[in-house]
């Protein structure tokens, strides 16, 4: 079985190491040896990490939690690829990927809209705000119907599911040349927009959210489709267009822009 | 015993829930009962909640929309990346949408019985009661739960349930609640409801005159330690199966917050109650960083297996059948691989411990699917089952429709958590605790899909509607940060970091985790025994001495320092993880996910000791060198009847 072959790989890796927000950073190479190839991404850094802080090394700074590919805490690019070789959240990703001998360059997400709080660790609240902004149907604890009250026709609501399944990387902004938050911003309005529960609020809420998202230090979307290549879940350029689509619907309706 | 394992103190009782009512009617009358808070007070009242999970997150959305002040704290980057995300299968709700026979009465019958008869009683009701609403609420804010043709929800049985009351969304039920109260709190942060402090870790609970008033933080981007007050404090802080170091929670998941109240005084109740899920991918390595759970509903199809002989390296599908032993399916004829999780679990146990097991370590056992291949098509199989046959060869490189999966069982839940009563405080006043981080509704084991409506019901409708009756007293006398009780708190949080940071010996945190984390497993794991559990009791002081003394942490206080994070949360994990024992070793019974070896039946399974053991272990945080205290709450039966659960 694959599994429990013994090869192990040696590596290069050359790493962007920052302070914090406020320093300059650079690439920094190290050198790993003895790399499993069931090892998975983040546990391979792991590895370099307990020996840096073995010989008073500063251990490299990256963002993961769950290690399962959903709680969308990690990501980094890998050879300018968001998330690295595999269409896959960065936790998910395994070395088996990868050969003996590989050189890697390993950096943080790259946009005005991440800044980055170390090494390759960015700071995303600027998501946060955009869903804060109107990412959400108004409905106060005790105030809803009987779930049965309103169905849904099946294709609508597995629409909206799909749309729903996004972790909030922002993988999208970093593989995106202009930066843009647009796939992220898309989802969160398709996936509200197709069910009956978002409807009153369908106009109000994309103006308000395309207007936080340029609030934010992000890109224009020109339909590149770079982000969707690169999302873990698979989000669909569809959601763009339903974006534009009610985004005009509201302004042909008479809403004044918020931005 | 050469030395006093504990000392019994006062027992302790609920006095929340108004037995002078009928069961069916003591949440209504609770509710009523609870004083009310005038809707302008309600400005003037702070909330601190730690946590942004299905519990927190709910909570910190509802007590804002209410109109009190909420200030939310949480260690992620963002309130949505809480560990509820992860959460695959389902939420219960008695909504007998059916038509199947559910109800209330039915759910709530289940949830004991699946506990083991050592839940709450009038907890576990008040969960069935409101379980219907959870579905409502998470409607409204438009969560895409799975539907059948006509628009309408779909249901499935789920966790051996012979009812079909679990609603779901795909395999990523938590994910799609937890985004629904992501939302609604970033409703409330919009409008300027709730105070935000996203990558800040709880370190410490400041108690005023008796009152839990506010608590001390890091920020972990900045290393700034600040203290924050309020009227009072929910913690909502999940579970503690990092102990284990190994486990499918969140690799940041930690019981920090809830131990460092406890050791101002909140009492911890059953931490030996731990579940262990039999369906997750094998280790692979020393490396290995976290375990991955796979769905169980993988044994609706899956065949359990192991090779008859010992020490049986060859490929499985060059093992012809009659060198297998189906294990579960011989054991047990009627239930075979849908037995209960912790059964399923012992039993993989016990295989590999004689030396039959598979794959990297012989860790590991066969969940076959040939023969439901060729009985229904691969097609089929494909059409059910295809994410996690996907997630199963990312994480492996073996394709499962011809080898067949690699399983073991992995720590997954802890039914175990802070003492509440019914109103979910504590034993200090003014701290609420809810979600995975309380003791309260599973008792000695969780049903499938019921963490996730415990949560909601918990941070939706039942604190909100039990902390205004503490709340009535307030606003309470102005306390800020230069009280004396919070400079104590906030010098001993500074204490503690710097003495982390100066001791730079030779060995690295994770080394003490992994070592305390193997320990847990080997001992106060699927199965405890009084000599394997004095041996951990032997060892853990010892670990702790060490790690005082030779633990190595990296880097500084003033910046972003994973390392010093993980400290902290592994100096806690030691602490517990010797009251779980303390506690596994007093329980001289077998229940739920606690299995003691001297205490079962002559066929194997989990034998109760209900005339000795059931009450609720409540433990009283001692200083290091004094055995800790045990309160007894005594459970009382009277609508449920005790029986032995059989599944032969």
């Amino acid at each position: 079985m694959t599994s429990t072959e013994t090869r192990t790989m040696s590596l290069t890796l050359n790493i962007w190491r920052q302070r914090d927000r406020t320093k300059k950073g650079k690439m920094v190479t190290y050198h790993v040896t003895d790399v499993s190839p069931d090892m998975s991404f983040l546990e391979m850094l792991d590895v370099l990490n307990e020996k840096l802080i073995l010989s008073d090394d500063d251990p490299i700074a990256f963002d993961h939690d769950c290690r399962e590919g959903i709680c969308g805490s990690c990501g980094v690019m890998i050879d300018g690829i968001a998330h690295g070789p595999e269409q896959t959240a960065v936790c998910q990703l395994h070395m088996r990927s990868f050969k003996d001998g590989d050189v890697l360059d390993i950096e943080p997400w790259r946009s005005g809209g991440f800044p980055v709080v170390k090494d390759l660790a960015v700071d995303r609240s600027a998501f946060d705000r955009i869903i804060s902004a109107a990412g959400f149907i108004s409905a106060p604890t005790g105030t809803a119907p009987d779930a049965h009250a309103t169905p849904v026709p099946k294709g609508d609501s597995d629409a909206a599911f799909d749309a729903a399944t996004c972790i909030g990387c922002g993988a999208c902004v970093a593989a995106c040349p202009n930066g843009s938050a647009m796939l992220f911003t898309a989802a969160k309005v398709a996936h509200l927009g197709l069910m009956p529960q978002g409807q009153p609020e369908r106009d109000t809420r994309v103006l308000k959210m395309v207007a936080q998202q340029d609030a934010e230090d992000f890109g224009g979307c020109s339909n590149i489709g770079e982000c969707s290549a690169v999302c873990p879940k698979g989000i669909s350029m569809e959601t763009i267009s339903r974006l534009n689509h009610d985004l005009l619907g509201a302004l042909r309706a008479g809403a004044v822009p918020t931005s | 015993m050469t030395l006093e394992l504990f000392t019994v103190g006062e027992p302790i009782a609920d006095t929340k829930a108004p037995r002078d009512v009928p069961i069916n009617d003591r949440w209504n009358e609770r509710k009523f009962r609870a004083r009310l808070v005038n809707p302008a007070n309600r400005r003037r009242l702070s909330v601190i909640i730690v946590g942004t999970g299905l519990a927190g997150g709910s909570a910190a959305a509802t007590l804002a929309e209410a109109g009190y002040r909420v200030k939310n704290f949480w260690f992620q980057d963002s309130p949505r990346r809480a560990h509820s995300v992860a959460a695959q299968g389902g939420i219960n709700a008695a909504k007998n949408y059916r038509n199947d026979g559910d109800s209330v009465h039915r759910l709530f019958y289940d949830t004991v019985k699946g506990g083991d008869f050592r839940s709450r009683e009038d907890n576990v009701h008040r969960l069935a009661e409101v379980s219907g609403a959870i579905i409502d609420q998470c409607v409204a804010q438009g969560v895409p739960f799975a539907r059948e043709y006509g628009g309408l929800l779909d249901n499935r049985s789920f966790g051996g349930a012979q009812v079909s009351r679990t609603f779901y969304a795909r395999g990523q039920t938590g994910q799609q609640l937890l985004y629904g109260a992501y939302q609604a709190l970033e409703r409330q942060i919009g409008l300027g409801n709730v105070e935000q402090h996203p990558r800040t870790e709880m370190l410490d609970l400041v108690v005023v005159d008796g009152k839990a008033r506010g608590i001390v933080v890091r920020h972990l981007i900045t290393g700034e330690i600040s203290t924050h007050m309020a009227d009072a404090v929910v913690l909502a802080s999940g579970g503690y199966s990092n102990v284990f170091y190994l486990s499918t929670n969140a690799k940041g998941s930690n019981v920090t917050a809830a131990w460092r109240a406890h050791k101002r005084g909140a009492l911890f109740a059953n931490p030996c109650y731990t579940q262990i899920h039999p369906t997750c991918i094998p280790v692979s390595g020393d490396y290995q960083s976290k375990l991955t759970l796979m769905s169980e509903s993988l044994r609706n199809d899956g065949r359990v297996w192991v090779p008859k002989e010992r020490g049986d390296t060859r490929d499985p599908r060059q093992i012809p059948e009659d060198e297998r032993d189906y294990y579960l399916e011989r054991i047990y004829p009627a239930f075979g691989n849908l037995v209960p999780r912790d059964i399923a679990s012992r039993q993989a146990k016990n295989v590999t411990d004689e030396g039959r097991g598979v794959g990297p370590g012989g860790l590991g056992v066969y969940l076959d699917f040939a023969d439901a291949i060729e009985r229904v098509g691969r097609k089929a199989i494909e059409a059910k089952y295809g994410n996690l046959f996907d997630m199963y060869n990312r994480i492996t490189g073996e394709d499962a429709y011809e080898t067949g999966m690699r399983i073991y069982p992995a720590v997954h839940y802890t039914m175990g958590g802070l003492w509440v009563d019914y109103d979910l405080q504590s034993t200090i006043p003014g701290l609420f605790v809810i979600g995975e981080a309380n003791f309260s509704d599973h008792g000695a084991n969780r049903l499938g899909a019921s963490a996730l409506m415990q949560g909601l019901a918990d941070g939706y409708f039942v604190l909100p509607n039990t902390i205004n009756d503490y709340l009535a007293d307030g606003p309470f006398p102005k306390v800020d940060a230069s009280h004396p009780a919070a400079v104590e708190a906030e010098q001993s949080v500074r204490a503690q970091t710097e003495k982390l940071l100066s001791i730079n010996g030779t060995r690295t945190v994770a080394s003490f985790h992994r070592e305390l984390g193997k320990l847990m497993w080997d001992y106060c794991g699927m199965e405890r025994s009084e000599e394997g559990l004095r041996k951990a009791l032997d060892r853990i002081p010892e670990i702790r001495r060490e790690f005082w003394t030779n633990v190595k942490v990296s880097g500084e206080q003033g910046i972003y320092n994973q390392n010093l994070e993980h400290a902290g949360r592994v100096a806690d994990f030691i602490e517990l993880a010797e009251l779980m024992c303390v506690d596994a070793l007093h329980r001289n019974e077998s229940c739920g996910g606690h299995f003691r070896a001297e205490s079962q039946t002559p066929e194997g399974e989990a034998l109760r000791d209900d005339e000795n053991f059931a009450y609720v272990a409540a433990w009283e945080y001692t200083p290091e060198d004094v055995a800790p205290v045990l309160h007894r709450e005594a459970l009382e039966y009277e609508t449920v009847h005790l029986a032995q659960r059989s599944y032969k």
